[in-house]
Order: structure tokens, then sequence, then C-alpha cells
């Protein structure tokens, strides 16, 4: 009865090391395709020194066979080392490192937040109740969906800053100022988990052993918590990879918007100075993080469904 | 106040897209206090929407309307979610179909009948456990501590019923509503099932039954209610009714069981429907003569055949023959590998071991290419035509696709059209799509595409377990008729022993991967030699047919 | 005297189909959603196509003398902090955003198709070789790819293309090999075997056309996200660069005077949600006709 359940346990790590891998293996190939020298590359915008050239050349081994370069790499990333940004002459780990916590923060955040928001919208309409609330949630639904992120971060700001002088316009102090850019964050994740959850939940609800729950005279509050939930949240545990990345995307667009410093602006000032160092190693470690999520909503997934629990 | 439920003039309507459909019309329903009353019907009779609305949950977009609807002498016309959450459960219990799907399975068996005691407030927090588990000990559930543990899925179908009645029974109710309780399980637990809701009945409970098999319901109901689009056509005792039935629709569906003393005779009545009027011609009409089967001409043979699926096996040394024009059965419970076995003697599964020969050729031994020109004379009919239609055929295209390649066009057309009036089906169907088709439609097209190459064996696999019994009727009659025309072996797949003897020439009693008894139908259903035909026999509801010519 | 009962909860929908003599024929009420998200995307193409019939100014021609104007009768959604009229803009900029949209799209499907339908068909070991380098994509948030490839080959309008097409490739290529894998294992192929149809045949015949039916469904869907994930790239400055009229773009260039003329930032950013909105009503009510159409 273990068995096959360890071997399912096994499979799955086995496969998000495989991805791991791969995903790793694709950023470094992006590198390599980079028009031009890779020194180049590497350097972007940064000083220009032979020494500097040099300097490159030892730490990404670029003067040994390309199987060796690869390996190194993989081994450096494999000790922690990401390398180091020659357009901010510092290591990458700690450029990363010191803003991790604001991006983390905000992130988290809008992530309750969208969760808390969708279950409430879903668990308000689902069912055949009340169709003009629901038709108004799923129009609003679709709106925030298809509205982008940057547009609700501005049209919040020049309501709620700007006009009501509620929040802060910019910054990073308090949390008074987390509270637009997270709430801009959590409204088209809102959206889209509302969605999935109102369809998981109507089809729940169409189960018959709802129809068993409510002949017994259970209260519809308890027929839709206890029993109707339940089913439509398992599946949305995979969608944990997707929220995450979603989240991290999210943040680069948000943190521009109201001037918050964090992995988002790190990454922008990366890309527009061309210093591939901190783009491959933010682009690496999102990917990196994004596999160890999924697999264990995976793995959470096979825990919490006594259904996929059996021998 | 001696009457339980007293129903007068119910009609219940559904709002839909397509306009409104008036599920139940006018019906009157009684149930005495201890009275075990059944209603039977066929699909879209309006039997399910009858007994739920007793429960005030007739389904969505319903409207209910009645002159009297009465529960212990309670008018419940008007009641609100909250008076009905009263009633549900505590007055009136509910068992629906295939617990698997009707309890929650994300919740342990004893959550779930824990849940009536606490809505109910029956007994107290700390008794609930205690009376879960005396709850499922009163329907035999072996073990009910360990039992009550565990999830829906670990259980058996027949103990999650039993679970599932255990339930439906915690609020201590005077009424037991069952809604299809037994479909979905194999013959032996249904008659578990059966006896445990006959005990229920001796326990003083009312009990309201549905089903569509009138066998099942004659065994153990006091009265029976036939419907019929919506109406009550008849009702009266048990033993009355199914003796002497007043009504045409009653015996039509009589007379469209399958069983030993049907063998010859046609299943369906030919009857002319006209829109709510029927006129039953009742004529006993037997069944075409049929070419003498070639017992020495064996059309197919099967030899020491086994399939292993991992460590499990579920096919394990089956050999038998079929000889040309013949039609064997093959009987067994789901799981006994009947289909598996189905699958690889249509040579879309390889055996691990054993051999099929087909028209004296290498058939599961040969490779794909090989077995190509000959697949045109083993055709397969499935339980679900639809899944075995391409969603984006249509009737025509369907039938086209199995005619032999070289046809022209002019002669496709015309073989179709002589193909559809062949299975019944009016030519002018061949543009309609097999979605606006009746499920005996969908299989009478799946029947026209398989006989269309000419084949020499059919496989059929449960071909109208899925059907009403009318239906069915019709179906079987039609395969009749069709295999006396073209003397056509079959190899009929089938869980229910009366349609195999009905049909049947030969049958194979199959159990677990293995054949545990085989030999002529009269012999074998007469003079069971295994333990388990023997059960299987035992467990089938019979019919009271004494009052039939 | 009959009583209506009142306050029937909802609950499953009992079965009223078979052999029942109450056919519910389905008779489509037309709904108006379709119809206008339909409409927006014609008078869309239009603007694609000849901007000046919707817009006969020029987008690029700034009036120094008119800087900031409100919307009103001459500039009637006003005009920006150049003094070029924002309707004319905006109008003219959906080229922009649509062509990197479309191309996207386009690229992502079509390459997502051959990968699918590749993986779906192929031998097991070819298929997990596959499935593993979709997933390995998939594992990057698709915004970070698109600023990976865009860091690699520098902004544009091509660049941006490129990006949004290779990081939206690997969720067609899933949908497309999980459902070449549903056909291959349906009920009507194996069915079709015993006709004595030839491999080749089977494919052509059967797999093909019901994995390739829901194409354009996906495509218009994806469509739409493509057009979202441009604008996001456009906003941050990764798109066409000003003073082209690309809606993102303009959102960047008018967050600036927010406090000052909200009328610059908000009308592109409220084409991009109609847009996204027009094509998401339209591709789910193809999805549900096509879904209609599958089943029974």
């Amino acid at each position: 009865m273990r068995q096959p359940r360890l071997r399912a346990v096994t499979r799955r790590l086995g496969t998000g090391l495989v991805v791991l891998w791969a995903a790793t293996s694709a950023a470094y190939l992006a590198l390599l395709a980079a028009p031009g020298d890779t020194v180049d590359a590497i350097v972007g915008d940064g000083a220009d020194t032979p020494q500097i050239r040099a300097e490159i050349i030892t730490e990404w081994a670029l003067d040994r066979p390309a199987a060796v370069q690869y390996l190194d790499y993989l081994r450096r990333l494999a000790e922690g080392d990401l390398g180091r940004s020659y357009l901010l002459q510092r290591p990458v780990a700690e450029v990363i490192g010191e803003q991790l916590t604001a991006t983390l923060t905000l992130a988290v955040t809008a992530a309750g937040l969208g969760v808390l928001l969708a279950i409430a919208l879903a668990t308000a309409t689902a069912g055949h109740r009340r169709p003009w609330l629901r038709r108004a949630s799923s129009g609003l639904e679709l709106v925030l969906v298809s509205t982008p992120t940057f547009l609700i971060g501005i049209v919040l700001l020049t309501v709620f800053s700007f006009r009501l002088g509620l929040f802060p316009v910019a910054g990073d102090q308090g949390v008074a100022a987390l509270v637009l850019p997270a709430v801009t964050l959590a409204l088209p994740i809102a959206g889209l988990l509302a969605q999935i959850l109102r369809d998981a939940l109507d089809r729940a609800l169409d189960e018959p052993f709802v129809l068993t729950a409510r002949s017994r005279g259970t209260r519809e509050s308890a027929v839709l918590l206890r029993h109707a939930l339940r089913h439509a949240l398992l599946p949305t545990i995979t969608l944990a990879g997707w929220l995450f990345g979603t989240l991290l995307g999210g943040a680069v667009i948000v943190e521009q918007v109201f001037g918050r410093p964090g992995l988002g602006q790190v990454t922008l000032a990366a890309v527009t100075g061309k210093d591939m160092p901190v783009v491959l190693a933010v682009v690496t470690l999102s990917a990196a993080v994004y596999v160890v999520v999924n697999t264990a909503a995976d793995l959470a997934y096979l825990l919490v469904d006594p259904r996929l629990r059996r021998s | 106040m001696s009457q339980l439920v007293a129903v007068k003039n119910l009609h219940v309507t559904f709002a839909t897209k397509g306009g409104e459909v008036r599920a139940v019309r006018g019906v009157d329903l009684t149930v005495e206090r201890g009275e075990f009353v059944a209603i039977v019907g066929e699909s879209g009779s309006g039997k399910s929407v009858t007994v739920r609305t007793l429960v005030g949950l007739p389904g969505p977009g319903a409207r209910v309307k009645a002159t009297r609807l009465e529960l212990a002498g309670q008018d419940v016309r008007g009641h609100r979610p909250r008076d009905w959450r009263r009633i549900r459960g505590r007055l009136a219990g509910l068992v629906l179909q295939d617990a698997l799907v009707s309890l929650d399975p994300l919740r342990t068996v004893g959550a779930e009948i824990a849940e009536v005691l606490a809505t109910h407030d029956i007994v107290n927090r700390w008794e609930r456990a205690g009376r879960t588990i005396h709850l499922l000990d009163q329907v035999h559930v072996p073990e009910p501590e360990r039992r009550s543990r565990q999830y829906p899925h670990q259980l058996s179908g027949g103990l999650r019923q039993r679970a599932l009645i255990a339930s439906a029974i915690a609020g201590e109710p005077a009424l037991l509503i069952a809604d299809e309780p037994t479909t979905a399980l194999d013959v032996t637990v249904q008659a578990q099932i059966l006896s445990l809701l006959a005990e229920r009945r001796a326990a003083g409970q009312s009990l309201l039954l549905v089903s569509h098999d009138l066998a099942v319901v004659g065994q153990i109901a006091d009265r029976i209610l036939v419907m019929r689009d919506g109406q009550v056509v008849e009702q009266g005792p048990a033993d009355r009714l199914l003796r002497a039935p007043n009504h045409p629709y009653t015996r039509q569906l009589l007379d469209a069981v399958p069983s030993a003393s049907s063998r010859g005779r046609r299943l369906s009545t030919p009857a002319r429907r006209g829109p709510g009027r029927t006129v039953v011609v009742r004529v006993q009409a037997t069944l075409p003569a049929r070419q003498p089967v070639r017992a020495g001409d064996p059309v197919l043979s099967v030899a020491g055949l086994t399939k292993r699926y991992g460590e499990h096996t579920v096919v394990r040394n089956v050999s038998f023959t079929i000889a040309r024009g013949e039609t064997l059965g093959l009987v067994g419970e789901s799981g006994s590998g009947k289909s598996t076995l189905a699958r690889i003697v249509a040579g879309l599964l390889p055996p691990d071991a054993g051999d099929v020969t087909f028209e004296r050729t290498p058939w599961s031994a040969a490779v794909e290419r090989r077995r190509r020109p000959l697949r045109r004379r083993l055709q397969v009919i499935s339980q679900d035509p639809m899944s075995s239609f391409d969603p984006r055929y249509t009737v025509g295209q369907l039938i086209a696709e199995n005619l032999d390649p070289g046809l022209t066009r002019a002669a496709r057309v015309d073989d179709v059209t002589a193909l559809l009036r062949r299975v019944g089906l009016e030519p002018h169907l061949r543009d309609r799509h097999p979605r606006s088709l009746s499920g005996g439609q969908r299989q009478r097209v799946a029947i026209a595409r398989a006989v269309a190459p000419r084949p020499t064996l059919i496989v059929c696999d449960e071909p109208v377990s899925a059907l009403d019994v009318s239906v069915q009727a019709q179906v079987l009659d039609l395969l009749a008729d069709l295999r006396a025309a073209d003397g056509t072996a079959l190899l009929f797949i089938s869980h229910d022993l009366g349609v195999v003897h009905h049909l049947a020439d030969r049958v194979l009693v199959m159990k677990d991967g293995e054949i545990v008894e085989d030999g002529p139908v009269g012999d074998v259903f007469t003079y069971p030699r295994h333990d388990y035909t023997r059960s299987l026999l035992d467990a089938l509801p019979d019919l009271v047919t004494d009052g039939r010519p | 005297m009959t009583v209506t009962l009142a306050g029937v909860p909802a609950e499953s929908t009992t079965a009223l189909d078979g052999e029942s003599l109450h056919p519910v024929v389905r008779r489509r009420r037309p709904r108006p959603g379709p119809l206008v998200a339909g409409g927006f995307l014609l008078l869309l193409l239009v603007a694609v196509v000849r901007p000046s019939l919707l817009a006969p100014g020029d987008p690029l021609a700034a009036d120094p003398l008119t800087v900031l104007a409100p919307p009103g009768a001459a500039h009637w959604l006003g005009t920006d902090h150049l003094g070029r009229d924002v309707w004319t803009r905006v109008v003219h900029g959906a080229g922009h955003s649509l062509t990197i949209g479309v191309a996207a799209t386009a690229m992502a499907v079509t390459a997502g198709v051959l990968l699918g339908l590749l993986a779906g068909l192929a031998h097991r070991i070819a298929d997990e070789g596959l499935s593993r380098s979709f997933d390995a994509l998939s594992a990057f948030p698709m915004l970070l790819l698109a600023l990976l490839l865009i860091a690699v080959v520098g902004p544009g309008t091509t660049s941006l293309i490129v990006a949004i097409g290779i990081a939206t490739l690997p969720h067609h290529a899933r949908v497309v090999r999980a459902q070449t894998l549903l056909v291959r294992r349906a009920g009507y192929v194996e069915q079709a075997v015993t006709f004595g149809l030839s491999p080749t045949r089977l494919v052509a015949r059967h797999v093909l056309p019901n994995v390739l039916g829901p194409i354009p469904v996906l495509a218009v869907i994806g469509l739409g996200e493509a057009v979202l994930a441009a604008s996001g790239l456009s906003f941050l400055g990764m798109g066409p660069q000003p003073p082209s009229p690309e809606w993102g773009a303009m959102l960047s260039e008018g967050r600036n005077y927010l406090q000052v003329g909200w009328w610059i930032t908000i009308p592109p950013g409220v084409a991009i949600t109609l847009t996204v909105v027009a094509l998401t009503v339209l591709g789910r009510h193809w999805q549900a006709r096509f879904d209609g159409r599958q089943s029974r």
C-alpha cells in the first residue's frame, strides 16, 4: 500500500529535477545565443576594461572547452554562486538578497488578498442563486482579468493617492504604502481564480453527493463550505505554480508603477542595462522556485485527496 | 393520520432554454405508514422528479403545483428552505444510485453519517461516533469501527450503498425514499441491498422505491405505480399488477423483459406511437427461423488466453470456440474481465499468452498489417455508441465509412439507405447528427455500421445495458432478425442473465478472469454446476408471470 | 386550490433526456455579448487596416499650442503633453498593439500545434523528452522569460513578437498534446481500427481533424493574452519606442502627467481592456458552441 505512493513521490521529485536542469540550461543557452561576443554580453553597459574582460573570462571559464564552461556554470549554480554583476560591481546574490524581502512582502500580501477575494466572490455567486449578482461578478472578473496590471495600478493611484490622498504615491515605507500595490497585484489574480473556483463549485454542486447532503437537511451554507468548496479548492492547488509566476511577473510591473524598490526594479534595470548576470540569475532563480512550488503542490495534492492515497 | 404521504394532482414543470418541460403531470400518490410503495418507469417518465419533490428537491428551475401535498399530515406547499430542512433526513431520508458519487468522496463514511446526527441534533456530540458505528452495524457493515473511518472509494459497491442507507436512516425518518438504489450494482449485491430494504420495512419504516426494473420491485413492494411521460398509467397491489396488468403499457413493459421464457419470441410489441396516444396491437410474434449452427465450422477459436496488468491477471487461461452462425453469451459481473476479453478478441489488445484464430487464420498473433484485410469480417458494437462515433460525422458518414471503399458514390448512398431501413431507421436520418438521436436510435446506427461489411462475427459488448427496457427489447429483436437473415455469429457480452438466456445458444460464465462454467444456455441456467453460477441465478429477481399467455 | 411551492433550492439537474416524449429542443437565444464583441473587433480591424477612416489626423503631429487640452469638441479625447491628439493616437496605436499580438500568437500557435502533435503522436520516449522541454519552458514566469529574451536581443517590435511567441508557446504545445492523446485514445479511433483503416488514414481522417478543430478557439483566447502581455512589456519600455503610438507605451508616457491629464493614460488603457474582453467573450462563445457540438 505504501509502495506505489512512495513511487509516485519519487517520480514527481525526479521529474522536478529534470525540469529544473532543463530550465537552467535553457537560460544558459539564451546567454550563449546573444549576438556578438559572450564577454560583451556579460559586461553589458558596465565599465569595459581589459582587466574586467580577463576577470569575466576566468569567472565564466570562457577560455575552456564549451562542455567545461557549461559544467562549471552548473557547479557554481549548485553551490549557490550566482555570479557577479559587472554593471553594479557587486555579487548578484547580494543584489537579489537585498531586494527579496520587499518583493516577497508584496507578493505574499497580494496572494493572500487575491485568494480570499476569489473565494468570497466564488462562494457568493456559485450555484443557481442570485443570478443578477452572478452576472455582475462574472462581468467584473472578466474586466479584471482583461485589464493590464499597470492600468489597474494607475487608476488606483489616480483615485486614491492623487484625488483622495489616502495613500502615498510612491515608496515602500510602512503599511500604507503597501496597500495600493498589493491590491493592484491581487485584483487580476482574484478575477482569474474566482472564475476557476466558481466553475469548480458549480460542477461540485451538480454532483449527486450534494443532493444527498441536501436531502439530509444540511444548511445551504454547510453544503457549500463543508462539501462543495473542498472539491473546488482541490484542483486549485495545482495552480500554485502559475500563481507564483504571475505574482513575480506582476511585481515587476507594479514596482515600476508605484516606484517601489524590489526584485522587479532590479530585473528591469538589469534588462535595460544589459546586465546579463543579474537577468540570468533572476530568471534561473524564478524557474527554480517555480519547479519547487509546483512539485510541492503536486505532492500536496497526493496527500490531500484521499482518492489518490489508494493502493 | 395514517397516511404518511398524500399527493394529489402534482405537476412539476422545468423552465429550460428550449421552453417548458412538463416532467410530472397530475400525479396522485399515497404512502401509508409501514407500506412499501414502488414507482416504476423508463427514463423521462418523471418518477425521480416525483419523489424528489417530496423532499423539496425537484431540481433547478422547477415549478411545483399540487392540490394536495402532505407529509405526515403536514401541508408542505409553500414551505420555505428552513421548513424543508426540518423534513429532510428527519421525516424522509433519500438514498440515491451509486454511493461512490452519492457520498462525498473527500469525507469519511462516518463523517457523512454523523452529519445527519449533527444537523438534526439526534444525539449529542459525544455520542455521535458511537451512534454512527451502531448505524453501520444496523445495515450489516462488517467491522463498523474501521469502516466508519474509511472513504467511499475504499469500500466495495455493496458496502458503500449500505453506508449510504445508514446515513439516510440516521435521522430515524418515517419514510425512506430510494431512487434506483441498486442500479449500479452487480446482481448478487443488488439482492443483498433489496433484502436490506425489506428489513427496514419490517422494522416499521415506510418505503418509496423508484426503479426502472419491474422484476426488482415486484419482489418486495406492496403496491406498484407505473409511470410514463409524467403520468401514472396504472397502479395496484404488486402481485395483481404483475400477474394481470390492466394497462397496455404495463403489459408492454412486462413483455419486454428478456428471460428464459421469452426465447424465440419477440420482446417488443409492434405499436404505433402517435403523439400522446398509444395503440398496442398485442401479437406474441415469434422470431424468424435461423439457419442451423454449423458446429464443426468454427469462426473463432480462442485457446489459453491470458492477460495481465502489472501483477493483476485480468484474463486467465480462457479457451472457447464460436461456430459459424452461433450466438455465444458471455456473462460475468463487473471486474470479471469480460470487456478485456472482448478487446482481445476484437484484435485491439494483444494477449500475454494464448492464441486467437479467426476464420482459420492467426489473429492475435498476426501483425496488424496481416489482420487488416480480415478486419471487416469481425465487427464490434459497444455499450456506448456515442463514444464510438467520430464527433464530426453525420449518421450517413458513419455508416458509409464501413462500406466497401471501392464503391461508387451512388452505390454508397443506396447502401446507406438500405442499411438504415434494415435497422428500422428512416433514411432521412442520414443527414442528422447522432447527438440529436435517442439512445435506441444511436445503437441502431451502430448496428447498421457493424453489419455494413457483412461480417461473419460481431462482438457485442453490453450493447443494450444503457437502454430502457422497451428500447432494449426493440434492439434485441433487431439483433435477432439480423442474425437470422445473415447467419452472423455473435459474441454477446452482458451482465444480464435474462438477456443472455433470451438470445444466446451457448453461454460462458466468467469470474475473476476465468471461465467457471460453459455449455448450452438451457443446461447452464437450469442445472448450474458451479456455485458461482448458482449464486448468480439465485440473486436474479424473477418476475411473476403466471397470468401471461 | 393550487399553490406554487416556493423557495425550492437548486440542485442537480434531473436527467430528462432519453426516450422521453418531450424532446427538449435547444433553441439558442441570440446573446448580445458575442455580437457586441464581434462588432468591436470589426471596428478594431478597420483601425488596423485603414486608421484614417476613423481618425484622419497624424498621430505624430505635435501642436505646442494645444498641450494637455482636456477632452472637447476639437480633440474629443484631449491632447497629450506634446499636443498630439489622443483619439488619433489610440486609433493608430491599434495597428502596433494588435500586430504584435497577432504575430506572436500566430508564431506560438503554429509552433505549439506542430510540437504538440509531434509529442502526442510520437513514441513514449520522444513524447517524454518533448513534454519535459515544454515543462522547462513553462517554469519561467512568462514576463520574465520575455524579459530575458529581450535582454539578449534588445528591445523593439520584433523582439517583443519573438519573446511573447516563445513565452506562450509551451502552453499551446501542452494543450495540443493533451488533446492529441485524448483523441488517440477515444472510442471512435479504436472503433475505426476495427474497420481496417491504415494508421496513416486513421490519423488523417479521425485524429488530425478532431485535434485541430478547437485550435482557432485556442488562438483567439491566446491572442487576448498576447495583447495583454505585449502591452505590459511595452509599458516597461521593451517594445516599440516613442513616439510610436503603441497603447502600452502611450500609458507609460502619459503616466508622468497623471495629475494634470488623466485623458492621456486612460483611453489607451481602456482600448487594451476592451480588446482583450472582446477577444475573450468571442473565444468563450465559440468554445461553448464547440463543446456543445462535441458532447451529445
